[in-house]
């Protein structure tokens, strides 16, 4: 039988209501994100586990979380802030303060990438010397990788910025590229205390 | 926000049809080509398989070495599950689902495309192997040290590695697009306790892989490291832990047998229905038993780890006997629909009560093997491969059929040949229960899986083998029925309309095929079966004329 919806409107009309629909996909993207930190934790622990006297960093070397790490966690940090305060800006449809902070956000970044490479050729270890510095490397490595994918994503948001795309109305890149780059600040935190402090 | 509405039928642009299936980004042709692209690795790794069972025919070695083995039933495993079972649901879910909730596409159609080319990638970067020296040779599950550098030093692991990572994000990317869709893009009041319950697996299913994915990313990663930097994350040698690579493979592989049945218990739960004149039974049951199931697959990963000794057993044995418990609310549900209903044994129907047999089959040996010290005695053995096909096979790829023969009238306008449809059945039951039903026989008196040769004086095994070898060949046979059905439909198939099955769900309310936006008017949702309710909106009235309700009370 064929069905006839004679009774049915013309046209339907899909509500936008709630979180935008990018934003909801952004969401859903960090929380297989956090799978994945959450996998590589994981191994660290259960590594850490079956050496719990001997774990640290291979013979000889430590892992000094003064000064380069601390300084490197306070710019991460500090990013996460000036990154919310160009949300902020654009909310308010200040396009001047946006392409500030969005860019302060990605000096930051880098120059936490660049704090990382500069302690990787300190630190006298590699990745192959032993299971502490295989986790190490692994887990930081990944972290600095995603901030690098951020800070594409800032690069990109400012050059978007800079040709005057966003509005108070429209700006749903903004949202999801600050939602990104909180995630990847907490993960770094939760780095931060895991390999510096938890003794 | 700003509200969007359906667009007017836009005026079509003239451009190669192999340009416009290349760069399409409407869900329906990337449904299509998930499909057709899961089919074509569904026959080569089909091929593998008669391969392993060729040699298993009899004792010794015949055209195999035991490498040559190893390398194909790592591939048969690795592609059936891959890159069939779960992309062809996938691919179903693309076209459906959309049309299921009355959307114009998916919520990201852009990355729906990307999501759909990186498999064929997946998938070669996987088999390249052979050209490298070699393909993956040590089972789909890829247990270290057997995939670590010393015993697997080619280049065929490290592209099992990279291909796996690639199909895995593909499906992340994909089970981001399908929750996406499913919570912004329902039509009017299509609440989510109006959802077809294929919809609602599909959700289950998106949000396993979403969570269980990642981690076996994160495990590949791993691997990756130790076998070409010098990491030691399964080296024992230098302070690593080889059973580590089980515990994440696992909490990965267990929601993964979810994620493949999952979806096509929803086909079933739409089929049965259907083709029994009566709706779901307990429909709110199976959606509580569906998240359940969701929520229960976290925490039985190690079941498959009971000989490892390291693992808490009474635990994960109560959990894994638990999650048969939702599992046994939808074998009911399912009985329970079709009970005293009006049936009819079309082909996806035939499919459909093909599934429910075979599927409890292989929950049954599923729970047997959920007792640590029968699993003891099983581990390893052919018992294991008779329940894993079991459920893969008789579960998910007779629901793959099942939802072939059911929606090929929905993409195409016409109905696959009846008379070719219930052929295809038969052999296709005859030869699964040949194959696999004598494995459980086989793995209970200790012939060991993955193993290329067996004991030539043991006559029960060789009589066993061959008739299991028959099945195989019989199951490869009766895929000609199936294809030459669906090329001979395409060409010249019965137009049918665009409700064939008087069916209950939105994707009937369009027209067969339905047009690049899906529909031109949608009917309103007021239950879970809004395309019945619209072929019977007159039989309220009538009743009411005649002083009774439409439950049939007075």
């Amino acid at each position: 039988m064929a069905v006839q919806a004679s009774t049915a409107p013309a046209v339907v009309e899909h509500r936008q209501s709630g979180m935008p629909t990018p934003l909801v996909g952004m969401l859903l993207f960090i929380a297989s994100e956090v799978m994945f930190f959450g996998g590589l934790f994981a191994a660290y622990f259960n590594s850490r586990a079956t050496h719990a006297a001997e774990w640290g960093p291979p013979g000889g070397h430590e892992l000094e979380a003064w000064p380069l790490a601390t300084i490197l966690t306070i710019l991460l940090v500090t990013s996460s802030v000036t990154m919310q305060f160009g949300v902020a800006a654009i909310r308010r449809g200040d396009q001047g303060r946006l392409r500030m902070w969005v860019g302060l956000t990605l000096i930051l970044g880098v120059l936490f990438l660049l704090g990382q490479l500069y302690d990787y050729s300190q630190l006298g270890f590699g990745i192959s010397d032993g299971i502490f510095a295989t986790t190490f490397y692994t887990l930081t490595g990944f972290h600095g990788a995603h901030v690098f994918g951020g800070a594409v994503g800032l690069t990109i948001l400012t050059a978007r910025a800079m040709s005057g795309q966003f509005t108070a109305r429209n700006h749903v890149a903004v949202e999801a590229i600050s939602m990104y780059w909180h995630f990847v600040d907490v993960v770094w935190i939760g780095l931060f205390f895991t390999l510096y402090f938890l003794r | 926000m700003a509200t969007t509405t359906l667009s007017p039928r836009a005026e079509q642009y003239q451009r190669s049809w192999v340009l416009d299936w290349l760069t399409t980004v409407d869900h329906k042709k990337i449904g299509i080509m998930y499909i057709v692209n899961s089919f074509l690795f569904f026959f080569a790794a089909g091929i593998l398989a008669l391969a392993i069972r060729s040699e298993l025919a009899v004792p010794g070695l015949q055209f195999m070495d035991e490498t040559t083995y190893n390398e194909a039933f790592t591939m048969h495993g690795t592609i059936m599950i891959f890159l069939f079972i779960v992309p062809v649901l996938a691919g179903f879910g693309n076209y459906i689902v959309p049309l299921m909730i009355g959307a114009p596409d998916m919520a990201f159609p852009r990355i729906n495309a990307l999501s759909f080319w990186l498999l064929p990638l997946g998938g070669i970067l996987i088999f390249s192997g052979y050209l490298f020296g070699g393909a993956a040779a040590e089972g789909w599950t890829g247990y270290t040290p057997l995939s670590g550098p010393t015993y697997a030093p080619g280049a065929g692991t490290d592209l099992w590695i990279i291909g796996l990572i690639t199909v895995g994000t593909a499906s992340i990317l994909g089970a981001i697009n399908f929750i996406a869709t499913i919570f912004k893009m329902r039509a009017p009041g299509m609440t989510l306790f109006r959802m077809p319950i294929f919809v609602w697996t599909i959700l289950v299913t998106a949000t396993l892989i979403l969570l269980a994915t990642p981690v076996l990313t994160a495990g590949l990663i791993a691997l990756f490291i130790d076998r070409n930097y010098g990491g030691s994350f399964f080296d024992p040698a230098a302070g690593g832990n080889p059973i580590l690579w089980q515990h994440i493979f696992w909490f990965f592989g267990h929601p993964e047998v979810y994620i493949v049945i999952l979806p096509a218990m929803g086909v079933v739960s739409e089929i049965l229905p259907v083709f029994s004149r009566k709706p779901l039974f307990g429909y709110r049951a199976f959606v509580y038993a569906t998240i359940g199931i969701g929520l229960l697959s976290f925490s039985v990963w190690a079941h498959h780890m009971f000989t490892t000794g390291v693992v808490f057993l009474p635990f994960f044995a109560f959990m894994t006997a638990m999650i048969g418990v939702p599992t046994g609310v939808k074998m009911f549900n399912w009985l329970a629909t079709m009970w005293r209903g009006s049936i009819s044994l079309t082909t996806p129907m035939l499919f459909a009560i093909g599934f429910v047999a075979m599927f409890l089959i292989g929950g049954i040996s599923g729970v047997m093997a959920a007792a640590a010290p029968v699993d003891f005695h099983l581990q390893d053995t052919y018992f294991i491969v008779a329940h894993l096909h079991y459920v893969f096979f008789g579960g998910s790829v007779f629901g793959v059929f099942a939802a072939a023969y059911f929606w090929f009238p929905k993409m195409t306008g016409r109905r696959l040949n009846e008379r070719l449809g219930k052929v295809h059945f038969w052999i296709h039951f005859i030869g699964f229960n040949l194959t696999f039903f004598p494995m459980h026989s086989l793995g209970i008196t200790g012939m060991p899986r993955r193993i290329a040769d067996y004991d030539p004086t043991n006559t029960g095994w060789i009589i066993l083998n061959s008739l299991e070898t028959v099945g195989a060949f019989l199951i490869a046979i009766s895929i000609f029925p199936f294809l030459i059905n669906v090329i001979a439909t395409l060409i010249n198939g019965e137009r049918v309309g665009d409700d064939p099955w008087e069916a209950n769900t939105l994707e009937w309310a369009t027209s067969s095929p339905p047009p690049p936006h899906n529909f031109d008017r949608l009917p309103p949702v007021r239950s879970e079966r809004p395309v019945f309710d619209l072929r019977h909106r007159h039989d309220a009235e009538v009743l009411t004329a005649e002083g009774l309700t439409a439950e049939g009370g007075h």
